[in-house]
């Protein structure tokens, strides 16, 4: 099962780092990123492999919006389907 | 595949807005709980409702967090109780109190059921049982009741019509004190769907499985953001970005509708493509028609952008979905709508621009305060008008309206929550009495004779 994780707001040190290593601990294996820079706002993109881990996916969602107050920023962690569908004919 | 705009955009929908999936609404037969007593059948009720929608409020949390998109309503529906208790009709209050206690238990907001199909003729259970409405609302929380008094099938039933008039107006006096909650969980149908998510509206058909799941959806805040992006488009522009959006908004109520069903164990039914607005600033059908060039909801124009709206939420939505039903359509109800609101407040909209634009979208004269003081047979009358215009144009029509008892035009009444405030509106002050007590049936119309 495959998620995409979100993280937009304004840029700063070491939020790649801070994201990653959260996914890493909880097992999730990264298999895209594309990241921008607007201006001072950052937006980035993962697609994670989340089928190796036992936890369900909208604890880790949460755990992700968690982790995004802590550092400022607004992290969302969906399951792809929702922009397949969304955005696929 | 999508694209990193893609996610951006779907983001910025539920974040800035509102989009959301309006309800998950599990529709259950009560048919297996009939029994000899109305004490054994109003357990045997609220057995099976909590047994079958136990986890009904964790599942639509789980989707809501692994998909990211709000679900802010969960919702049952059930079988028109007026079936159910056919046998003691006036014991049908103890299974609508066994099935606000089953709504309380599972955590849901509304239930809606409390029902009778009278749109020919009323049998004698129904008409006792359509008495007891506004006790049973009034002793209630979560429950909620509709009568269907026509079809273009079988004409109006006028007696019915006369009867719901005189139920509103109880059941708006019983809750007074509430502003006449009542009132607000009561809709009198024209052409009632068996298969409506939305509330207080909502029963299960009879010709349903035994247990469904349908999704309503909403997204007015998402089609109004759209449409800022193109002030200078011309009409036939506008309505494409409509369908575009309409088709992104239901392809995620679909999804959620789908996998909901399958945790649930129960059937996918529909979903249901209606624009929900709330009070919320943002989330309005009626700034969808102002965006579309209308200064004020309510001018002239109002039916026109409407009819547009409507039908260009129809067709994205019908591309979206395996499965279309309930009442997909654009709704109005006055108090949930704060571009409404304020219209209303400045008189910008009437009862009768109301009833013209329920001519062209869903449902009908929905969340509308009225002087407390209005007879019943105004009410009635206003039935009458609105499934006059659900049976000739082949739609389901309805009402809704809240008599604010001891208040008049310029005051307002006030529910909170989704149901919201509404300022009180005139109405004709003429006297009707004298159609309603005629009585007897409007036929149906000549075009209803397809066979």
């Amino acid at each position: 099962m495959r998620a995409v994780v979100t993280v937009t707001g304004k840029d700063k040190k070491g939020i790649i780092a801070k994201v990653s290593a959260f996914l890493s601990e909880r097992g999730a294996n990264i298999e895209d990123i594309s990241q921008t820079i607007l201006g001072e706002y950052f937006a980035m993109i993962m697609i994670v492999d989340i089928s190796t881990i036992n936890k369900e996916l909208s604890l880790l969602a949460s755990e992700c919006k968690e982790l995004g107050k802590q550092i400022g920023m607004s992290i969302y962690m969906q399951h792809e389907d929702v922009f397949n569908a969304m955005h696929n004919v | 595949m999508f694209s990193k705009n893609d996610v951006l955009e779907t983001i910025a929908m539920v974040e800035k807005e509102h989009l959301d999936i309006r309800t998950i609404t599990m529709g259950i037969s009560l048919l297996p709980c009939i029994r000899d007593s109305a004490e054994e059948t109003a357990q045997k009720v609220y057995d099976l409702v909590c047994k079958k929608a136990e986890n009904i409020v964790k599942t639509a949390e789980n989707l809501s967090g692994e998909y990211g998109i709000p679900i802010v309503n969960k919702r049952v529906s059930v079988t028109p109780v007026s079936l159910i208790t056919a046998n003691y009709p006036e014991k049908s209050p103890l299974v609508g109190k066994a099935l606000d206690n089953a709504a309380k238990t599972l955590g849901i907001d509304f239930l809606g059921g409390y029902s009778a199909l009278v749109h020919k003729s009323t049998a004698e259970y129904e008409r006792i049982f359509i008495r007891t409405i506004p006790e049973v609302l009034a002793t209630t929380d979560r429950l909620c009741a509709s009568v269907n008094v026509g079809s273009t099938k079988s004409g109006i039933n006028m007696e019915a019509v006369k009867l719901l008039g005189e139920v509103f107006k109880e059941a708006a006096k019983l809750t007074k004190d509430k502003d006449g909650i009542g009132a607000a969980k009561l809709v009198a149908f024209c052409n009632a769907v068996e298969d409506n998510p939305f509330m207080a509206g909502a029963f299960h058909g009879v010709g349903e499985a035994d247990t469904v799941v349908n999704v309503g959806v909403s997204g007015p805040g998402v089609v109004k953001h759209a449409l800022e992006q193109i002030p200078n488009a011309d009409l036939t522009e506008v309505a494409e970005m409509i369908k575009r959006t309409a088709f992104k908004i239901t392809r995620a109520g679909q999804l959620v509708a789908k996998e909901a069903a399958k945790r649930l164990n129960a059937q996918f039914g529909i979903v249901d493509l209606s624009l929900a607005p709330t009070p919320a600033m943002g989330d309005s059908v009626a700034q969808i028609l102002e965006e579309m060039g209308i200064e004020t909801v309510g001018g002239h124009g109002t039916t026109a952008a409407l009819a547009l709206l409507n039908d260009a939420v129809k067709k994205g939505g019908v591309m979206a979905s395996s499965r279309v039903g309930g009442l997909s359509g654009a709704f109005i109800p006055v108090s949930e709508d704060i571009g409404m609101i304020k219209a209303a407040e400045k008189g910008a909209i009437t009862l009768d621009k109301l009833e013209a634009m329920t001519c062209v979208c869903s449902v009908g004269l929905d969340m509308i305060a009225i002087p407390g003081d209005t007879p019943a047979t105004t009410i009635a009358a206003m039935i009458a008008d609105e499934a006059a215009i659900g049976m000739i144009n082949n739609k389901t029509t309805a009402v809704r309206i809240i008599p604010a008892i001891g208040k008049k035009v310029g005051e307002e009444v006030s529910f909170g929550g989704l149901l919201g405030r509404a300022p009180i509106m005139p109405v004709h002050n003429c006297d009707s009495s004298r159609i309603i007590n005629r009585g007897g049936n409007i036929p149906a119309p000549i075009h209803s004779f397809k066979n």
